[in-house]
């Protein structure tokens, strides 16, 4: 029981760091979003868009996500295994050295140490330190799962192993380099090729990060805190070695009418295509076990988390697939439409079902109830309004600027300049911060709720002691 | 049987790993290990220490976060910037820098469009050409100077050709120096194509038909300064551009025939282009794809209207 209350220290200490670098990257994006219609918020050199930016992603997907993902999957992989976690010390080291990296990495980016390839900014002693951070992760979480006490390994394992192995593949393959100092390195890809490299590497960044993770923990919280047993079986097994296969096929869809070779191009919207049914296998099953017994909606303040984030997943893995073909992303590629996009998976699903996981953990380590569904509830309002004015602006605009660089006069000539192009976004941009605004709102009751579930589980401990 | 693999980690990591590879094989190593991946434009140059310098610059801002780098064939992109991007284009780029969102404009045939006078304002204060643009504000480039032999080991890391006079000359530039070379030499390697006019070619004039025109006139005054005067100033009297007002053409006196006129603007100025005789130097962009052929005519007729007045 000892070995427990360690390791679920060090998951604790994972969830709240993971928090940290939330709220910084939430703000950032924020601060960046004034900037597209308030050039003045610009604080060169280090506070400028062209540095900032990547602070957001990386903070948001390495900070927040990773760090979620960590302490989540090690909570997981205990209870599922039933057993502690093979290396205890070695989770804790891992909590410590991965807020160092974190720090370390918003600071080299701030000071434009910077690698140019998206979600793979971080310069080459950085990406060192990322992978020894993932090796420490893979030893345990593999270690643990090959010592457990349980003989079948439920879905979510299958995705953790799936999601550990892809990314360590993926980040080391993206981010070989020749250095040229401590802070420069040059890719060892050129041209094309590098463009090929990166989009592989990008777009299953999103597939191994910010999806399969997010269902490994979809897959076991929602049984759990529902109490409602998993639809199909079955349906999760071809949904996971489909989507796992296809996935990776895919990255290509992010250099449409590039100069890249197009069988590649044509390759990679075809089984973007082919991706709407393995991503739709989770969504059914998780709307179908729900189906069991749908008052849990109204009764259990957790289901709607999940239900909604699973609900954005569909929209999600709808939208991307119809991106990919040649006759819509010649309207939308390059405009707001894909950061609209991005972020309702990001602030739609990952941050729900996130939020609904940690939700569900916390109290358990403290072996008491949340603070309060009702600052919960709020919470969840906040981020759904927030989000979908994100969304939604930002798809209208991106649609709009599209339109706008195609309009031709009838004598043949460009009707817009591109500055006259720029500036009709500029409403959609102020309506955009709004929708993060409120957004960070929603974040912070979320977090308020956490923090005083941790004191009232602290103070109950303390009175058993 | 099937369902043994859930039960031995080993295995399923194993199997997981190799379904993982199939896609990533066949999309990726594989493509990278046959010359089609690695294609060179016969005339495409290596980076100068220059150009490599404010190429590393350009990577440190984030430049790419905010402009693409590639032109997509498509009728109105190619309109806009110019001829669409080639795969030899990009062999020296390490890595790529195509980018994948335009909150500015794209910059892959940017190279030569505008004079270095201009971007060194724009860089400057991107709000004094531009009111209403976003882009941050990059003056502070010109109090950081450059470190040559940072750049020479650069250039040594990237196994790229360059001269000792070269890295010498790298002394007292700045990073805006630096920057504004390598902008210059971005898609250079793709020679600019004439804007084609469907309706000029079919019917084009030698004299302008709006002369004197006090309508034409007018509407040419509204277009001038929506696009002329950023350059040739409001009184067209030259700034970064020459003077519009003197007698002065390509740096040889004189007037210059209507129809030149009208192609100089619809087809900008390179380099060594000849029109009349007279040699350019280049850095005016084209606005035959922005301008009909009635409103370059009536830009003329405002131009030369001025010049009346002058008298």
């Amino acid at each position: 029981m000892n070995d427990y209350s360690y390791d679920n220290q060090t998951v604790k200490g994972f969830i709240l760091s993971s928090l940290f670098w939330g709220v910084v990257g939430i703000l950032i994006g924020i601060w960046i979003s004034i900037q597209m219609w308030n050039p003045s918020w610009n604080i060169p050199p280090y506070f400028t868009f062209g540095r900032l930016r990547v602070v957001h992603t990386n903070g948001l997907a390495f900070g927040l996500g990773l760090g979620a993902i960590f302490g989540i999957f090690y909570y997981i992989t205990m209870r599922l295994t039933k057993r502690p976690l093979l290396f205890p010390r070695l989770a804790r080291f891992h909590l410590y050295l991965f807020n160092v990296a974190i720090a370390l990495a918003a600071l080299s980016l701030l000071a434009g140490m910077n690698q140019s390839l998206e979600y793979a900014e971080l310069e080459w002693p950085l990406d060192i330190g990322v992978v020894i951070l993932w090796v420490i992760f893979a030893i345990n979480i593999l270690g643990t799962i090959i010592k457990r006490r349980e003989e079948q390994m439920y879905i979510s394992l299958w995705f953790i192993i799936a999601s550990v192995v892809a990314v360590a593949v993926l980040y080391i393959v993206n981010n070989l380099s020749v250095p040229a100092g401590l802070f420069k390195s040059y890719s060892i890809y050129a041209g094309i090729n590098s463009a090929n490299v990166q989009w592989w590497y990008g777009h299953n960044a999103v597939g191994f990060v910010f999806t399969t993770p997010i269902l490994a923990m979809f897959y076991y919280f929602l049984p759990k805190s529902t109490g409602l047993p998993l639809y199909s079986h079955r349906l999760s097994i071809i949904a996971f070695w489909s989507l796992v296969f296809a996935y990776l096929w895919t990255g290509a869809h992010h250099l449409v009418y590039t100069p890249l070779p197009d069988w590649i191009q044509t390759l990679a919207i075809v089984f973007s295509m082919f991706l709407i049914a393995p991503s739709w296998g989770s969504v059914v099953n998780g709307y179908y076990t729900v189906a069991a017994d749908w008052s849990k909606m109204r009764t259990n303040y957790l289901t709607k988390f999940f239900i909604f984030g699973i609900t954005f997943y569909g929209l999600q893995t709808v939208q991307g697939p119809t991106q990919a073909l040649r006759v819509v992303s010649q309207l939308i590629h390059y405009t707001d439409w894909v950061p609209g996009h991005v972020h309702m998976g990001t602030m739609g699903w990952v941050t729900m079902i996130v939020a609904a996981s940690m939700y569900y953990i916390i109290p358990k380590i403290y072996n008491t109830e949340i603070y309060s569904v009702r600052v919960a509830n709020t919470h969840f309002y906040l981020v759904l309004i927030g989000q979908l004015i994100y969304s939604v602006t930002m798809w209208i605009t991106g649609i709009q600027q599209g339109a706008l660089w195609k309009a031709v006069n009838p004598d043949g000539t460009l009707k817009y300049t591109f500055v006259e192009t720029l500036v009709r976004n500029y409403p959609f941009w102020k309506l955009r911060t709004i929708g993060g605004i409120i957004f960070a709102i929603g974040m912070v009751f979320f977090i308020y709720n956490i923090l005083m579930t941790i004191r009232k589980g602290k103070s109950l401990s303390a009175s058993v002691a | 049987m099937a369902g043994n693999i859930y039960s031995k980690p080993v295995l399923f990591t194993i199997v997981s790993a190799i379904v993982i590879l199939i896609g990533t094989a066949v999309t990726m190593f594989i493509p990278m290990l046959t010359p089609q991946m690695h294609p060179r434009l016969e005339n495409l140059k290596p980076f100068t220490p220059l150009q490599l310098a404010g190429r590393d610059i350009y990577q440190r801002e984030g430049c790419n976060n905010c402009h693409t780098q590639t032109v997509r064939p498509l009728k109105t992109e190619v309109m806009r910037y110019g001829e669409y991007s080639k795969a030899g284009e990009f062999y020296y780029d390490r890595p790529f820098l195509w980018g994948s969102k335009r909150t500015g404009p794209d910059l892959a045939r940017i190279g030569g469009k505008y004079p270095d006078a201009w971007h060194y304002r724009h860089f400057e204060d991107p709000r004094s050409l531009f009111p209403q643009s976003n882009m941050p504000s990059y003056g502070w480039l010109k109090e950081r100077l450059i470190d040559p032999e940072e750049v020479r080991r650069h250039m040594d890391v990237l196994n790229l050709p360059y001269t000792e006079e070269e890295i010498e000359n790298l002394r007292g530039k700045t990073e805006m120096d630096a920057l504004i070379a390598y902008i210059q030499s971005i898609g250079t390697a793709v020679k600019r194509r004439p804007v084609v006019k469907k309706a000029v070619v079919r019917e084009v004039e030698l004299k302008n038909p709006l002369a004197g025109d006090p309508r034409a006139i007018a509407r040419g005054r509204d277009i001038f300064m929506e696009h002329c005067a950023m350059c040739h100033g409001d009184d067209a009297k030259g700034d970064i551009g020459p003077s519009l007002v003197d007698d002065v053409f390509f740096y040889v006196e004189g007037d210059l025939p209507d129809d030149d006129y009208f192609e100089v603007i619809n087809n900008g100025t390179f380099e060594g282009m000849v029109e009349e005789g007279r040699t350019a130097k280049g850095g005016m962009p084209p606005f035959g794809e922005e301008l009909g052929k009635d409103e370059i005519w009536s830009v003329i007729s405002y131009i030369r209207s001025l010049k009346e007045e002058g008298r």
